[in-house]
């Protein structure tokens, strides 16, 4: 979920970007028809697959090259039929959703996630973290994950198991500054 | 051994259960030829164009049961295009003629029609069995015809296949008297089938012992359905979406305690991790689990449902099991053989599921370990010769290294030595796929030492063409070599020219093999079959006579008694 290396300054450019996805995630690079209907293009694939070697092996961010590459015909090898099912599942799996709104003070407009992609509280406030980062003045400063629940009250995020908060939460909101440090007490 | 009478002989061939071993008695002399052509049950075909239907039912006549493999294996990968060939009908059609007591009829990677199905449900009163795997070509109304009209079906196994769906009657032409039902599998159908029609045919076949569902049947229907199957061995759940407070899930539970004699389980396509613990009582007893098609269940729900398994032999899994996961499987499944880790995320860049850390406490955990598939993101040397070390007894090992020709991370080196290492300790290796940056000199271990070799795969490997000859003068057992994207070119492919013979196939894609290659090999060696497959668009291309220095994008080449096949596509050319 990390952004690597070089993305420091396109992190404000992104963040403005319309697009669908999880957040802080970088959405799949569509797949190429696996059907050869392009002239050779395993053989291109094979060169670019070379050159892309010798820039991966130089320890790095193997993600970030995996992502320009060009995907290769018949790699990796699944069987179609896994890999048609495979599709069609996270078809599914992405129409369904618990998506609520996340609101941070400051910030000049909302985002939304997707609360069943995280297994827990710790995942989710490193995902928020993430998603907010780019907003000035949010490094280092104190801030207090709330939400507001099925009865409209504000709680703050981390006291109800999991599963509970995931069924009442209705929206998230970001507090920071002077509230959230009065507010934080020893509950954290 | 010619002066005892031949129903000795036959009853002592009766003693031999391989087909090579009843191949290799049957050049002795010809008398035992005869007694053992006319006494094999079982013939296997490896390559449908090895050989003409015909003459395979001519000489065993009193053949029962039939395997045919079509298409060679990268066609899983859509290596092949669609319709290159390996067509069923031909095979029926001999068999409808020359061996009407058929029983049983098992396809690998072949196109079978409705006309096919229609042909076999009718030609044979004795059909027993019919098991398709990766097959395409057919509907729901072949299903039909074979269900209509195949009295006394004691199977009907369907892995993996391509169907068009025409409609859910077909599972309603089983007729009220068929009961003899023992295996049913239509967990690739995508469509609906008649859940009352399979519910009265499940209750009145009363020695089912495998049923696996497909999606589209409900957990109630399930319910209802094992409440009738207590003795049920093998089930794959259909979709198994249900609220855990619902009525439905509580009548599951109860009728999963029932169930003592289930051993196997796979399906759980939406299976909300919570209602895993439904299965808790009967994971003590699984032997097989397959829950490769459910990646709702992460992690922690992953984990939880295996601590019960203890007896597992065999698991495939995704593998957002992680090595975590792995290592708990380590530590509780004393008893596998065969593990099998998807990948879940096949083209994001998302966080690395399973590495080589997984595989290792694998290996250390489960020393019984045999058959290995495992799809990871990344691999070392020292990981791949712990675990040879540790499993000395793998006999197939495949390894795909998801990013192509990615070195061992740590020390940015090749992964020779660890396959290297593989084939040196694991002595009964039949087949072995390799991934990762790899020389020439894995090449040159694997020709030394691979001597129980049967099915190599490469891609994306080697350096020169000193690399394919290791293995063409090595692996003296070597029956299948399939290559993709490696710089292999005509100095090998005619180094070793009558080893071809010996082999079953070899497949060469996106090499340096040349046209002009291709035509030396064919001219050399006439009883190999040297198919040239084009791509599609490039067959316009094809047509203004290219040089024989053009490169070949897709070669495949196999022996056979049959001849130039007369099937073949415009695209494909024989030489």
């Amino acid at each position: 979920m990390d952004g690597g290396v070089g993305y420091a300054d396109m992190d404000a450019l992104k963040a403005t970007e319309l697009r669908l996805g999880l957040p802080g995630s970088h959405p799949p690079e569509k797949p190429l028809p696996t059907t050869t209907t392009t002239a050779r293009p395993t053989k291109r694939s094979l060169d670019e697959d070379r050159a892309a070697r010798r820039e991966t092996s130089e320890g790095g961010r193997a993600t970030s090259a995996r992502a320009t590459k060009a995907q290769v015909v018949g790699w990796p090898p699944i069987r179609s039929y896994r890999k048609n099912s495979f599709q069609a599942m996270k078809a599914t799996a992405e129409a369904a959703g618990l998506y609520v709104k996340v609101s941070m003070d400051g910030a000049p407009y909302l985002r939304k996630i997707d609360l069943e992609v995280y297994k827990g509280y710790r995942e989710l406030r490193e995902a928020l973290e993430d998603m907010f980062k780019c907003f000035e003045g949010c490094k280092g400063s104190e801030y207090a994950i709330t939400y507001e629940d099925k009865d409209g009250d504000l709680m703050l995020v981390g006291d109800v198991p999991w599963e509970m908060f995931t069924s009442s939460c209705k929206k998230l909101r970001i507090i920071r500054g002077a509230e959230a440090i009065r507010g934080l007490g020893s509950s954290q | 051994m010619t002066y005892f009478p031949e129903e000795v002989v036959e009853h002592i061939f009766d003693f031999l259960s391989s087909h090579r071993d009843r191949n290799i008695v049957s050049t002795v002399c010809k008398a035992w030829y005869r007694v053992e052509r006319l006494s094999r049950r079982i013939v296997f075909v490896g390559n449908c164009y090895a050989v003409r239907p015909g003459r395979v039912m001519a000489r065993f006549p009193g053949m029962k049961c039939l395997s045919v493999k079509g298409k060679p294996h990268f066609a899983d990968f859509n290596l092949v295009p669609h319709d290159w060939g390996g067509f069923a009908l031909p095979w029926i059609e001999a068999a409808a003629r020359g061996c009407p007591g058929l029983e049983e009829l098992r396809l690998k990677r072949m196109v079978v029609s409705d006309e096919s199905l229609e042909l076999l449900a009718r030609s044979f009163p004795n059909f027993k069995a019919l098991v398709l795997v990766s097959c395409e070509g057919f509907t729901t109304d072949g299903l039909a015809a074979i269900a209509t009209h195949c009295r006394g079906l004691r199977e009907l196994d369907l892995q993996e296949n391509e169907v068009e769906d025409h409609g859910r009657q077909w599972l309603s032409c089983f007729p009220d008297s068929c009961t003899s039902l023992e295996s049913l599998n239509f967990a690739c159908l995508k469509g609906e089938v008649n859940a009352g029609a399979l519910e009265r045919l499940v209750a009145r076949c009363v020695n089912l012992r495998s049923l696996k569902l497909n999606r589209a049947i409900s957990v109630e229907s399930l319910a209802r359905m094992l409440a009738r199957t207590p003795h049920l061995v093998e089930l794959g759940t259909g979709s198994f979406t249900v609220e855990h407070r619902a009525e439905a899930y509580q009548r599951l539970i109860h009728a999963f305690r029932k169930c003592k004699s289930l051993k196997s389980l796979s399906g759980f396509w939406d299976v909300a991790p919570r209602c895993l613990q439904s299965i808790y009582s009967i994971c003590p007893n699984l032997t097989v689990l397959n829950l490769s098609y459910a990646p709702a269940i992460q992690g922690a729900d992953l984990v939880k449902l295996i601590r019960h398994c203890f007896k597992l032999q065999k698991l495939w899994v995704l593998d957002c099991i992680r090595d975590k996961g792995l290592a708990v499987v380590a530590s509780t499944c004393q008893e596998l053989q065969e593990l099998r880790v998807f990948p879940s995320d096949i083209y994001g860049t998302g966080t690395a599921a399973v590495t080589e850390e997984g595989l290792v406490a694998i290996s250390s955990g489960c020393s019984k370990l045999n058959s290995l598939l495992y799809f990871c993101h990344q691999m070392t040397n020292a990981a791949l010769i712990t675990v040879a070390k540790n499993c000395p007894h793998f006999t197939r090992f495949r390894l795909c290294i998801l990013d192509p020709g990615k070195p061992d991370p740590d020390t940015n080196q090749p992964l020779d030595e660890g396959f290297g290492a593989i084939v040196r300790s694991c002595k009964d290796l039949r087949r072995l796929s390799l991934s990762g940056l790899l020389t020439d000199k894995v090449f040159l271990y694997i020709g030394e030492y691979a001597a129980r070799l049967e099915m190599l795969s490469i891609a994306f490997a080697g350096d020169s063409d000193k690399g394919m000859v290791y293995v063409l003068n090595g692996c003296k057992n070597l029956r299948k070599l399939e290559i993709r994207d490696s710089p292999f070119g005509d100095a090998a492919l005619l180094e070793n020219v009558g080893k071809y013979e010996t082999m079953r196939s070899l497949w060469m894609s996106s090499c340096d093999v040349t046209l002009g290659g291709c035509k030396a090999l064919a001219a050399k060696m006439p009883r190999l079959n040297v198919e040239v497959i084009n791509d599609r668009d490039e067959s316009d291309e094809m047509e203004e006579n290219p040089s024989d220095m053009h490169k070949v994008e897709k070669m495949y080449v196999y022996r056979t008694l049959a001849g130039a096949r007369n099937d073949a596509p415009e695209f494909v050319e024989i030489l």
